[in-house]
């Protein structure tokens, strides 16, 4: 097939910074470990109360300045362990989130952070933060559930 | 008085306009649901009579999402099959009126269990939202009726061939086949989980059903889907904006190997739509991101045709230097600069895709509202600005009328004022995606904190631009109704781009459908087989319906 002079070195170009692209993507991921949450744990969605460690929700330390979060959602709330919807936690913790849900497919979003994920009935979504920045951070849902959407939310306060 | 003369032959252009009608009114319903999304989300307006945001929002989708463009792209290839592979035979348009029916039907249906609030759960309806059995069977209906017209495409293309043996094909032909071959392989995903899941689940003849295997399937669709909008508008780019500008056409060969591309490499890549799920192995989310990034290459091939077509035209015209051809090009011809202006936020638009598939930074920016601004450039501003680019002449050229030079003001009116309500409602929605702010999600305070404050006034931003947004669908509607009843009786060109001399010939290996459908069905196999068994074989019990609106 006729091609263009420019057009060969144009596209040589282009499908070299995109092999270099995703070297650096399949690096960061397989070498690195920053792979996107993908958790394959399934447990039964109608028994999610009874379930360890869904049966006991919040906060738990399991090392140095390292800690267990559970969380379980449902419409339109998250059940943080508490009534004030608040964690607090102090600077420079790791925290591994577990979380499921009981009901429809939610959203877990910590404002301002990466931890981002789908929540799936059946399955648990996990992923692992550390925190040095202080302050409030605002878990909220960000997959559509149902008219009460907008108004779930929680807060992770990371103390100085 | 001039006589009118259709470019097309009448029963034709009457089909090719009934679709026409639908896509406008899906139009005026859907850009006035934006607005009220909008202006609700900026915290200053609350829904009267008891009508939902999230209702409001399922229909936004719906009737933009997938009627509008479904609608539009049938008509406009129906219209391009008919000036370039021959006028339909009446066994033929008799299946394409069927196919339109049963779409228009399934349209109704569906609508109105949105309208009766029974099916609030946008237009992804993800399980367990149960919606009501009538709006999946709507949707049904719809994707059917597109196969039955998709069929005619095909088949008028084959009697093309076979009453020119060994000729190369008409361009915009092979591209209009191209486009429903996508749209009917893509389809198949959500045909089967509407169909063996959700409708037997509403019915209640099943009590639960796999989340995770019905979202698989509906990414199968839906990336494919994304996709089939855009196809349409490089088929004006690659074959009639030449045309319109007294160019050629850069390359033939060019232009139908990167349509054959975008066909293999738009449907195994649904997983970059589900990077933050779980029960999906890491390694095939991977794969398919490197799937997904191979559009790059026939994305980089367009771009390099389309501006040579250019430079080459300004040239002609006497352009010197790297960048004279500028000068030289119609910008007063709203048939080009809005398609032009929509090529141009296609730059921005694809950077941001590249962000939104990027395996890790996907995790920054998923289900955040940058994802809303993101589509709102790809979709509702490149896309949709060449629609609007195609209906000022498509509609005169089919229905016997001229676009007038008043028209054709008013059009390039059009194109700003969309520009700038997007520039501005876009852009906010991309900040305020960055700082977290969620997509989908009605007008809230959350729990207070400084974080999510901040986003009040992008959401005031947004409103402002949807409100422009709203004139520039006004003024599109005021054009469409003039065009297609009031503009004085004559004729009006249908552009079809020629190939420039300097073009080399086609490969005949292009136009082997056998092959490209095997290769496109062998990496589909490829990229699923494997992560689908896995979620089938591991899946954990099922999930009865809800509703929660």
């Amino acid at each position: 097939m006729h091609m263009h002079k420019y057009e060969k070195i144009w596209l040589l170009f282009g499908t070299g910074t995109l092999l270099v692209f995703l070297i650096v993507v399949g690096i960061s991921a397989f070498y690195m470990g920053n792979q996107p949450p993908s958790c394959a744990v399934t447990l039964d969605p109608e028994k999610v109360d009874s379930t360890p460690p869904f049966d006991e929700t919040g906060l738990k330390q399991i090392g140095e300045n390292e800690y267990q979060l559970t969380i379980v959602a449902s419409a339109f709330n998250y059940d943080v362990g508490n009534k004030d919807k608040l964690v607090q936690i102090p600077k420079g913790a790791t925290v591994h989130f577990n979380v499921t849900t009981k009901d429809v497919v939610h959203g877990f979003e910590l404002v301002g952070t990466n931890v981002n994920m789908m929540l799936e009935p059946g399955y648990i979504s996990t992923y692992t933060n550390t925190f040095d920045k202080p302050g409030k951070y605002t878990l909220l849902c960000n997959e559509y559930c149902g008219t009460g959407h907008h108004l779930m939310t929680a807060t992770i306060e990371v103390m100085e | 008085m001039l006589k009118s003369i259709r470019s097309i032959a009448a029963a034709d252009a009457k089909l090719t306009m009934a679709h026409m009608f639908v896509a406008f009114t899906a139009l005026l319903l859907g850009a006035t649901a934006g607005l009220l999304q909008t202006l609700v989300r900026s915290g200053k307006v609350t829904l009267p009579a008891g009508i939902g945001y999230y209702q409001i929002l399922t229909l936004h989708g719906v009737v933009l999402g997938l009627v509008l463009t479904t609608f539009f792209i049938v008509g406009f290839v129906i219209a391009t099959q008919s000036k370039t592979a021959g006028e339909y035979s009446s066994k033929e348009r008799k299946f394409a009126w069927i196919g339109f029916s049963m779409m228009t039907a399934g349209v109704a249906l569906t609508a109105t269990f949105i309208l009766l609030n029974e099916a609030s759960v946008l237009y992804t309806f993800y399980a367990p939202l149960m919606a009501h059995p009538g709006f999946y069977i709507g949707l049904t209906l719809v994707i059917v009726g597109s196969w039955v017209e998709g069929f005619v495409i095909f088949h008028r293309h084959a009697k093309w061939r076979k009453e020119n043996p060994g000729q190369r094909t008409p361009l915009l032909s092979y591209m209009g086949v191209i486009t429903m071959l996508m749209w009917q392989i893509a389809t198949l995903g959500v045909a089967a989980t509407v169909c063996i899941q959700f409708i037997p689940w509403s019915l209640g003849f099943t009590d639960t059903i796999d989340v995770l295997v019905s979202r698989t399937l509906f990414w199968y669709f839906g990336h494919p889907l994304v996709y089939f909008w855009l196809l349409p508008a490089y088929m004006c780019w690659y074959a009639i904006i030449p045309k319109i500008i007294g160019g050629k056409i850069f390359s033939d060969s060019l232009a139908r190997l990167s349509f054959i591309l975008l066909l293999l490499f738009s449907i195994p890549v649904g997983f970059h739509h589900q990077l933050t799920e779980p029960g999906i192995d890491p390694f095939w989310k991977y794969l398919q991101v490197v799937l997904t990034f191979l559009v790059v290459i026939p994305s980089l091939m367009t771009a390099f045709s389309l501006f040579a077509t250019f430079e080459m035209r300004g040239r002609e015209l006497g352009a010197k230097g790297l960048f004279g051809w500028v000068r030289k090009m119609p910008w007063k011809d709203v048939r080009f600069l809005a398609p032009f202006i929509g090529m141009v936020w296609f730059i921005p638009a694809g950077t941001g895709g590249i962000i939104n598939a990027s395996n890790q930074m996907n995790q920054v920016v998923h289900n955040t509202i940058w994802v809303t601004g993101h589509f709102h450039l790809t979709a509702a501003t490149s896309v949709i600005l060449t629609f609007f680019g195609i209906a000022y002449w498509l509609i005169p050229s089919i229905t016997g009328r001229k676009l007038t030079a008043k028209l054709n003001k008013l059009g390039i009116v059009q194109t700003i004022v969309w520009s700038v309500g997007m520039a501005i409602m876009s852009g906010a929605m991309h900040w305020q995606g960055l700082l977290g702010g969620p997509r989908r999600s009605a007008y809230s305070e959350y729990a207070g904190n400084a974080d999510t404050a901040a986003w009040g006034s992008y959401q005031i931003a947004q409103a402002i631009g949807g409100s422009i947004l709203f004139i520039g669908m006004v003024i599109m509607l005021v054009i469409f109704i003039n065009l297609a009843f009031f503009a004085p009786k004559g004729q009006e060109e249908f552009p079809v781009g020629t190939v420039a001399d300097i073009a080399g010939p086609t490969p005949k290996v292009l136009e082997n459908w056998k092959l490209w459908i095997g290769v496109t069905c062998a990496l589909i196999l490829f990229a699923y087989t494997i992560p689908f068994i896995d979620i089938i074989q591991n899946a954990p019990p099922g999930s009865p319906g809800f509703k929660f609106w």
